[in-house]
């Protein structure tokens, strides 16, 4: 069954509302022509529009099956369909989105493999604990590298740890903890919190805008980082 | 002195330093850039800030992987 909206979204998103550009192919305009007209011809075009979207979902479960060894192949297979027939309903809720910048096809499978993903990242971490403290500072040691590297690291590192203390809010601190640090999946972690991948990357983009300005301000040179 | 470091965690922490598009963004033209690539076109070019955040977003990158990776294995008959 299909739900009545999308379950997976990046965040407001961004519509653009404009026509097909006259670089797409006809099969492309064919694709949508198919779609916008009530009828038999438009009934045909979302069975095989659902076929392709149930292809790139399990296209995704095939590159995360091992990550996913110990769920059973049914369940992988039923979010396949779970994730691909969310993908239809929003393929066909943004059709006026779709500029010919692409085919058609490629459109749309981006729709499949982000239900796909963002359900098998969270898959994965069903059933385990979201840290937002660190746990990887002790990690951070440049093994391998000269003293005089290793210590310059380890500076900068203590430089960096200074300012998540001093410069972040304590919700950009524990985000950016939690995805740079700890691993956490920017998806996995959006629904712990109840908002969006693209909220959540906001937040972490600003913090480490902050943390770049901080390290600046105080001599470090981070070309190359 | 020289400070420069190039350890992942640093990278993970501190971000791409060059200007990138957000989540959102990213969606929205990454089948276009994926083609542009898989042309052989000025992908980054063309799409500015899109390498600059498939570097510091994992999740886009990710979807970004497949993508490429779906379309390479070939397109169905339209």
């Amino acid at each position: 069954m299909l739900s009545a909206t999308p379950a997976v979204s990046l965040g407001p998103g961004m519509s653009s509302r404009l026509a097909i550009s006259a670089a797409a192919g006809e099969p492309d305009r064919a694709w949508v022509s198919a779609l916008r007209v009530a009828g038999p011809k438009r009934d045909e075009a979302i069975a095989r529009l659902h076929n392709l979207l149930v292809r790139a979902a399990r296209h995704e479960v095939s590159r995360r099956r091992a990550a996913l060894s110990h769920v059973r192949g049914e369940e992988l297979d039923d979010l396949a369909l779970q994730a691909a027939d969310d993908a239809l309903v929003a393929v066909l809720a943004k059709l006026d989105d779709y500029r010919g910048a692409s085919r058609f096809t490629t459109w749309a499978y981006k729709f499949a493999l982000l239900e796909a993903g963002v359900r098998l990242r969270r898959r994965a971490w069903q059933e385990r604990e979201v840290v937002l403290e660190p746990e990887a500072w002790p990690l951070m040691a440049g093994a391998g590298k000269s003293p005089q590297s290793q210590a310059e690291t380890g500076e900068l590192m203590q430089a960096v740890k200074h300012a998540i203390d001093g410069c972040l809010t304590e919700h950009q601190r524990e985000v950016l903890v939690a995805l740079a640090l700890n691993g956490v999946p920017l998806d996995v972690l959006a629904e712990r919190l109840g908002t969006t991948r693209g909220a959540l990357y906001k937040t972490l983009h600003d913090a480490r805008r902050k943390l770049r300005t901080d390290l600046a301000q105080r001599g470090f040179t981070l070309d190359s980082i | 002195m020289d400070k420069r470091t190039h350890d992942d965690t640093l990278k993970r922490l501190l971000g791409p330093a060059e200007p990138e598009l957000l989540c959102e963004e990213c969606f929205e033209k990454i089948d276009e850039y994926v083609e542009l690539e898989l042309q052989g076109a000025e992908a980054d070019d063309r799409i500015p800030g899109m390498r600059a955040h498939l570097e510091g977003c994992p999740a886009c990158r990710e979807d970004y992987d497949s993508l490429r990776e779906l379309v390479q294995s070939g397109q169905p008959n339209n």
